[in-house]
């Protein structure tokens, strides 16, 4: 493509583009007008979706494409709705809202492995014999979980997830883990409620003398789970999880047809719009999972056919609802995996872990949003000259300024260690202004 | 013997482990420039001439005395053998066999019964359950047998085969993922064409106790591994391919999975790797400093095979110090390194002459695993009580320190201990059932809930089931706690609660078929007061009573 104009555009980017300004009128209404102001008193209330992309998304063929590069792939940028951020021609929808997000294109994490790599972006800090740190949405449930008194559901909310852990936060802490139709198992029937009562009583009475002996700090973090599961089974917030079901004095609507296919009717889409219900009545976090990304074959045709669509409906219906509810300024939306993927191609046209220059998608949230700040270098192999590198830490003290945690935060280990929030990250400035 | 404890204690970071090894290091030389002689011939004579029994012992107490601190009293019987039930059976014991231990009054009875469980069907099923879970993860891989895997387990347990022999078959193994049980771990490691590199990393893991995955693509930042290190070992697993069979559905005529297999497949010389630089490399079959000929006509996974076993300097095999340390950490809840599978010089050992010698034995005795468990088992520390004191509060590795093994720690229940031991209760008047086959299928139905698979190429998973909520509502709501509390006519409730006999003995038997000890008088009595709330009712007395103690704290946690 050689056809670039005086604004970095060729003709068909332009075209492109007159058909994202033509697309601004709302093409897809997300709420009655009844609803609406119920919602925008509620929205004052700050939380943060988590889409976590677990087996690390090739960002290079996603966010920072490198077209003029050996390494650049099948893909082509397309311009988007910000001024001067590209991203890839597979992401059409994502690109039309994208002045309400934001990317940090030099990542440089130092974790390639699964676990490793997912334990550090989430925690912000690398694995340690000695502690298990907190994922994030841990700390959010700790730090603004207990503030939120009318929650009678988890502050931290898992869909599709599971890996996460509370570490020295505790157990009431971890992410209650449920799948993307929001089906809890184990409901109590009817009957079963009736016998709750004196059935917990007795429970109470019975585990007291276990409680008192000295055993460690697990007997105690199994009442206060027992607590939370019987808050939670008691609770109408249940109806969050169902999308179908309506709750008037929640402003929870049955979500109609035409809503549930904004957001794509695979799991990550459904997860999201759950997500968006359950922020909806106050749970702070929420991280929707959605995996597939360990490409070390056949990348392209992956993405152009399966992934990309998937994640273009999901990332475009959940900004453009949000906006349209006014929640998207107390919403931080944060899109990452456990790191990035080889700039060059292997034999199996796949490309393999790569932490060492890759991007992650951050929005909402009363951010400055379309913008992307940091560069890769013209192969996409390091952090370009004069580029500053960011940890996950920087992410996640970005996050919590916008929600209101004082970014200075220090946690008490469990022996008496202090861990600074988001392991002493800074937020960061393009960001926060 | 010291254990350099009393250092270790201070390290918490990784970043100071480097500096506080040194620390190690240097005391040690100097000790050595004063004792000269002494110390050697005590690490020769000294350390062997007392019994293997002796000197676990001895090096645990050594550790309290280092710290300061004093043990827990013994764990009374009931509490010991509710443990080891759970730990060798993977269950509770049933109202009879708590019973008969318990009125056992033989001095010996606790090696005896320990003899007893280590022959019993339930020991193979416990160890065939955790070790494919090991290998193939709990959610079944696609083109891999559980079946297979199983029974290979079940086999090797059942005949008592050496460590090493199961470890080398599983590495070598060849064939039909149906009759060669043991291929379907290697089958599991090949979900996607990655030149050997996951069966690399996990074999290293899983089987010597070492994470080399890191040093795959770059040297290891805080030891001696480099990345060559890494493809040295993939360099073994390069001669290794599957072949996916299908076969054609006779109802529909499509093509339909049948059975896999592993093939050898032909490879010869260097493998190849690429530097963070981009320049390449070559790396050599190389264990340890052992060359294998890489030319035509050599099995490296045989060779593999070989070295396993081979002392590493004047260390034990990787392989006999990984299984240890494992063992431990099942016993325990805490291994002599954290995590048990990362041992090397960068993640230093809480009692590192203990798992020297103990692995050292452990090969002697032709890797015996039943032996290993006894003198796990039958050690000083193993029949401590959990419940702890003010002189050893401190001995916290939950909070994160060494662990000095001065109380039993707890142990959550891993799910698939819970669903058996629910089971067990719910038919705790029909003790010695047997017959767990029947019930294989509709546990492992049952685990699905609690489990979440990763896809990627580590193939890994994690389980929701551990102090979460939605073990709390299977715990209170299920079908399967409903069965456990169930009044149907030939239930366990219904059967005892309907005999004649006096309300305490009633109370005590539902004790004892949860909790496998007697309730206290002052339990009885708040128990008897809370039933008599029921008046006529009393059965859903017994019944909520029953629910209460098969959801207290002191049910789910191993202690």
């Amino acid at each position: 493509m050689a056809l670039w104009n005086n604004y970095g555009m060729n003709r068909r980017h332009f075209m492109q583009h007159m058909a994202t300004a033509a697309a601004t009128v709302p093409a897809m209404n997300f709420l009655s007008h009844v609803q609406a102001n119920a919602d925008l008193v509620r929205s004052n209330q700050k939380s943060c979706i988590l889409m976590w992309m677990g087996g690390g998304p090739p960002t290079i063929d996603i966010w920072d494409l490198k077209p003029e590069s050996k390494n650049g792939g099948e893909f082509r940028p397309i311009d988007t709705s910000a001024s001067g951020v590209q991203i890839s021609e597979h992401m059409p929808e994502t690109a039309k809202v994208f002045s309400d997000l934001s990317l940090v294109r030099s990542m440089s994490t130092r974790e390639a492995d699964h676990t490793r790599g997912r334990y550090y972006m989430q925690t912000s800090y690398v694995p340690n014999p000695t502690v298990v740190h907190p994922t994030f949405g841990s700390v959010v449930s700790y730090e603004i979980g207990k503030n939120r008194t009318a929650l009678q559901i988890p502050a931290f909310v898992s869909i599709d997830g599971g890996a996460g852990q509370a570490g020295f936060l505790g157990m009431t802490h971890a992410p209650f883990v449920v799948d993307n139709t929001g089906r809890i198992r184990n409901e109590p029937t009817a009957a079963g409620k009736d016998r709750l009562e004196p059935r917990l009583t007795m429970l109470r009475e019975i585990e007291s003398g276990f409680m008192q002996s000295r055993r460690g700090e697990l007997p105690k973090a199994h009442k206060d789970v027992y607590a939370n599961a019987v808050n939670l089974m008691t609770s109408k917030q249940m109806a969050a999880f169902n999308v179908s079901q309506a709750d008037a004095s929640l402003g929870l609507e049955a979500e109609s047809q035409a809503t549930k296919d904004a957001y794509g009717t695979g799991g990550f889409g459904q997860g999201l719009l759950m997500a968006r219900r359950l922020i909806q009545v106050g749970v702070p976090f929420v991280e929707v999972n959605m995996g597939g990304w360990d490409l070390h074959q056949g990348v392209f045709d992956t993405l152009k056919n399966q992934r990309l669509p998937l994640l273009d409906k999901g990332i475009s219906a959940i900004t453009a609802d949000l906006k349209q509810r006014g929640m998207l300024d107390n919403t931080v939306l944060v899109w990452m995996g456990e790191f990035g993927r080889t700039p060059s191609i292997n034999q199996n046209v796949g490309r393999d872990h790569w932490a060492a220059s890759w991007s992650v998608m951050l929005g909402g949230g009363g951010l400055k949003n379309g913008q992307a700040i940091g560069a890769t270098d013209k192969d996409g192999l390091q952090i370009a000259d004069g580029s500053k590198a960011y940890l996950p830490g920087d992410i996640w003290a970005t996050v919590a300024m916008a929600m209101g945690i004082p970014v200075n935060t220090v946690h008490t280990s469990k022996r008496g260690r202090p861990m600074k929030l988001a392991n002493g990250g800074t937020p960061i400035q393009e960001l926060i202004g | 013997m010291r254990t350099g404890m009393t250092t270790l204690r201070w390290l918490s970071g990784l970043g100071l482990t480097l500096a506080a090894v040194q620390f190690v290091s240097t005391v040690r030389a100097d000790e050595s420039v004063q004792s000269g002689t002494d110390t050697a011939s005590l690490l020769t004579a000294g350390t062997e001439s007392v019994s293997l029994a002796e000197y676990i012992d001895q090096q645990i107490r050594q550790g309290w005395q280092d710290n300061d601190i004093e043990a827990s009293v013994a764990a009374t019987d009931e509490e010991w053998v509710r443990r080891i039930y759970l730990d060798l059976l993977g269950r509770i014991p049933t109202l009879a066999e708590g019973r008969a231990f318990l009125a056992d009054e033989s001095p010996r009875k606790r090696s005896v019964l320990v003899e007893s469980l280590l022959a019993h069907e339930d020991y193979v099923r416990n160890f065939t359950t955790i070790w494919s879970n090991n290998c193939i993860g709990r959610v079944t891989p696609r083109r891999v047998s559980r079946k297979g895997m199983e029974k290979f387990f079940r086999e090797a347990f059942a005949k008592d085969r050496p460590w090493n022999e199961i470890v080398v078959d599983i590495i070598t193994a060849s064939g039909h993922y149906e009759e060669n049980g043991a291929v379907n771990y290697i089958l599991a490691q090949l979900q996607m064409p990655d030149n050997g590199v996951q069966l690399t990393a996990m074999t290293t893991r899983l089987f010597l106790g070492l994470q080399v995955q890191c040093t795959q693509c770059h040297n290891h930042p805080f030891n001696k591994w480099q990345q060559d290190q890494f493809w040295e070992y993939n360099s073994f697993f390069r001669q290794v391919d599957k072949v996916d069979h299908s076969k054609p559905d006779p109802t529909s005529g499509r093509m339909v999975d049948d059975y896999s297999e592993v093939v050898w497949q032909e490879f010869t010389g260097p493998v190849y790797y690429e530097k963070r630089s981009g320049v390449m490399q070559v790396a050599f079959p190389r264990f340890e400093g052992r060359d294998v000929d890489p030319g035509v006509g050599i099995d490296r996974r045989e060779e593999f095979g070989k070295l396993l076993t081979q002392p590493v300097g004047d260390q034990p095999p990787h392989i006999a110090q990984a299984m240890v340390n494992r063992m431990w950490a099942h016993f325990f809840g805490y291994g002599f390194t954290r995590p048990v599978d990362d041992m090397g010089p960068h993640n230093p050992a809480s009692h590192p002459d203990l798992q020297a010698r103990l692995a050292r034995e452990f090969a002697a005795a032709d890797y015996d695993v039943k032996q290993l468990i006894r003198w796990i088992v039958l050690s000083e520390a193993y029949a401590l009580s959990s419940q702890y004191g003010d002189k050893n509060e401190v001995d916290d590795p939950a909070a994160g320190e060494i662990p000095l093994f001065s109380h039993m720690y707890l142990k959550s229940m891993q799910a698939e201990q819970m669903y058996d031991s629910l089971i067990v209760a719910s038919n705790a008047h029909q003790a010695g059932q047997g017959g767990w086959s029947a019930q294989e299928t509709q546990r492992r139905q049952w685990m699905q809930q609690f489990v979440v698979a990763f896809e990627n190429d580590e193939n890994d998973e994690s389980t929701t089931f551990n102090g979460t909520i939605p073990q709390a509502l299977m715990m209170m709501n299920s079908e399967l706690m409903e069965k456990a509390c169930s009044v149907e006519r030939g239930s366990f409730l219904f059967e005892s609660m309907s005999k004649p006999g006096p309300e305490a003995q009633k109370i005590q038997d539902l004790y004892m078929a949860a909790l496998t000890r007697q309730p206290t008088r002052t339990e009885l009595g708040k128990v008897q007061k809370m039933l008599n709330g029921y008046g006529l009712q009393k059965l859903n007395g017994y019944q909520d009573l029953f629910w209460a103690l098969l959801n207290s704290n002191e049910f789910v946690l191993n202690h």
